[in-house]
């Protein structure tokens, strides 16, 4: 399964991929909307990590063996046929095991609306069906995230 | 602390952020290096300091929403015909501090440009022009000494065999090469992206006077090593790795002034490519201390030839100065193979502003007046001319070969390429385009697997316009324009101008 690969040397922090990410996930598609009118702020399922100089943009890995699909209580966690690990908004009740489970921190509790669920990358799961990159990909200036048919699936950590 | 000295406030450039387009995402915080930006948590706003910015326009390029504008500030000093406002700047700032002015970048001052008052020729009925799509157009030309003669003699079996020995030649698939900029001065990410466009350009590009990064080595084949008046990381498998081996006098930045890197950019991967202790400053000396004549300097040529057993070129680098034409005849005389000269608008890491702006000639004269001197002198073959300093365009390189130059450097827009604004503060270390600096936060914004390919795309443009220009002309070969002034005319230049350039008036 192809997934977005993450090379730390070259993450500069600009934050686009955030950007990018909001905006794909938005109902009007656009950043500037997402945030101000949508109330989508801080709701980037990539987040850039920085401890000068080092920094690098986190989504979710879509393990193998999930943990957070471990500790769902509902079923909202599912593992998808083509691999990817999908976050049923709806059928999240807000335990928050998830977001505690997961190694990578790439699991987010959704406190500040109204609605109490979880939130993680999808994969951009419609983009793909389209033939196009994830957002956070595509936006990368600086080639810090990967999403390419040349490289190959790198063993998670923990599978 | 509310206080500071009124002149700050007449800074230069303005941050205009709109307010409603900002998300708050913080990449311009991140991406500011001078400290202009920065985020109140209370307000939940992005205040810009003003007199911090040097107008890079980093954070501009990169913001998603395009909510930011860097502007001249309309309110800056006044100015008129003779006090500039960047004068009334610097008079404000030596007030201040009290020292040299430093910047970075090339010249700046509106001093004529030759190149855009020469104009190219082009076929018309009597001599057909040719398309280089369908026909074929070399632009392959080869620098170093070309002997007097060549002897050829027949073997036993009827072979024709070459009987002279050739001196040592570098193949150049296109004229232009990459200049020199030291390991230091630009970090290792921009110095291997120009290896890596190189070698696939089968052109060359320039290590500077920081040595060789062992990372580097494989690309060596495509480098000219420079020996430098610091004599920084010359060893003996810095000369044999490369191709060529560059002698640097001067700079036309700053012609007869030295460079001083200063101990605290000394990192350890520096200080062992220059092979000196980390942090300490690696000054290179205004002159080579063993170098006081045209005899000294042959001695180091010819140090150099045997240390690398005459298997290859060696280029001498000058500052185009006013007696550059009497200055390369000695330098030919030497021994030199190639000789570079190095206009006034050509661009440093650090100079002062004194020097850069008024110091040197522009090189499209100097180039017209050192061919034709060598070739008065019957020299011209025992030498290469390369130009640089001051080359923007396809059109430049095209214009200065046919001024006398063999093939051209260039390193200021190399740069360009891949983001420069030439905001012109290489100086402070602290580009935010994270191409004149080794702060490892920001020279990591250059990745070489993007930078290499922006510059291999600028000069496979370029070689394909001068294709283009060259067909126009009639000609198939790049070496055929070479001082061949006769493709060339002058316009709105003196006669005097036109004279030592070697052109003719437009319309004669």
């Amino acid at each position: 399964m192809k997934k977005v690969i993450i090379v730390e040397d070259f993450c500069i922090a600009c934050y686009n991929c955030e950007v990018a990410c909001i905006a794909v996930h938005s109902k009007s598609q656009d950043p500037v909307k997402a945030y101000k009118r949508e109330g989508l702020r801080g709701r980037s399922n990539a987040v850039v990590e920085v401890e000068s100089p080092l920094a690098f943009s986190v989504m979710c890995r879509h393990c193998k063996h999930p943990w957070c699909m471990d500790a769902c209580i509902s079923g909202a966690i599912q593992r998808l046929d083509n691999g990817i690990v999908y976050l049923d908004e709806e059928r999240c009740v807000g335990c928050w095991g998830c977001v505690v489970g997961c190694p990578y921190g790439a699991a987010h509790p959704n406190i500040a609306g109204k609605d109490k669920h979880a939130f993680k990358c999808d994969l951009c799961i419609e983009r793909l069906d389209a033939g196009l990159r994830p957002a956070c990909v595509e936006a990368c200036p600086n080639n810090a995230l990967l999403y390419d048919e040349t490289i190959e699936e790198r063993e998670e950590v923990h599978t | 602390m509310l206080y500071k000295k009124p002149q700050i406030q007449f800074y230069p450039y303005i941050v205009q952020r709109d307010d409603y387009k900002c998300v708050r995402c913080l990449g311009c915080v991140e991406q500011c290096s001078y400290d202009a930006t920065f985020y109140d948590e209370e307000l939940d706003v992005l205040w810009n300091k003003h007199e911090a910015c040097v107008g890079c326009k980093r954070c501009e390029a990169m913001c998603p929403t395009d909510a930011l504008k860097i502007v001249p500030n309309p309110s800056r000093p006044y100015e008129h015909a003779s006090w500039k406002w960047d004068l009334v700047m610097d008079a404000y700032l030596q007030a201040n501090t009290g020292s040299i002015i430093i910047t970075g970048i090339g010249n700046d001052k509106p001093y004529r440009v030759y190149f855009d008052h020469l104009l190219i020729d082009a076929c018309q009925v009597t001599n057909p022009s040719i398309d280089p799509l369908r026909e074929p157009m070399e632009l392959r030309t080869f620098l170093g000494r070309k002997g007097e003669k060549i002897e050829l003699a027949e073997t036993e079996s009827g072979k024709i065999e070459l009987k002279t020995r050739l001196a040592p030649q570098l193949e150049l698939e296109t004229p232009i090469m990459f200049s020199a900029m030291s390991y230091g001065s630009i970090n290792l990410n921009f110095q291997e992206s120009m290896a890596r466009a190189a070698v696939k350009l089968g052109t060359y590009w320039n290590t500077g006077e920081g040595g060789l990064h062992k990372k580097l080595y494989p690309y060596a084949g495509r480098g000219i090593v420079q020996v430098a008046s610091g004599r920084f990381g010359v060893s003996r498998d810095y000369l044999k790795a490369a191709a060529a081996v560059e002698i640097k006098i001067g700079q036309g930045a700053k012609p007869g002034i030295g460079g001083h890197l200063p101990g605290e950019k000394v990192n350890a991967d520096i200080a062992e490519t220059r092979m000196i202790p980390p942090g300490s400053d690696a000054i290179s000396p205004a002159p080579h201390h063993d170098i006081y004549s045209i005899e000294d300097l042959k001695q180091l040529i010819y140090a150099i030839k045997e240390a690398t057993r005459y298997e290859k070129p060696v280029f001498v680098k000058i500052a185009a100065v006013h007696n550059v034409a009497a200055i390369a005849s000695g330098i030919a005389r030497a021994g030199a193979d190639i000789i570079v000269v190095d206009g006034f608008r050509g661009g440093t890491g650090a100079t002062p502003k004194s020097v850069r702006d008024h110091v040197g000639i522009p090189v499209e004269v100097a180039i017209a007046a050192v061919d034709r001197r060598l070739r008065q002198e019957g020299i011209r073959n025992e030498v290469s001319i390369v130009a640089t300093g001051g080359i923007r365009s396809s059109t430049d390189v095209i214009k200065i070969i046919a001024l006398g130059a063999d093939a051209a450097y260039i390193a200021t827009v190399a740069m360009l390429a891949i983001g420069c604004t030439l905001c012109q503060t290489c100086n402070t270390g602290r580009c935010a385009w994270g191409i004149t600096t080794n702060d490892p936060r920001l020279a990591r914004r250059q990745n070489p697997d993007i930078a290499s390919e922006q510059l291999y795309n600028l000069v496979t443009g370029w070689s394909h316009e001068m294709k283009e220009m060259l067909g126009a002309m009639g000609i198939n070969s790049i070496e055929s324009l070479k001082g061949n002034r006769l493709r060339l005319r002058s316009i709105g230049l003196t006669e005097k101008e036109s004279e030592i350039l070697g052109v003719l008036p437009v319309g004669e």
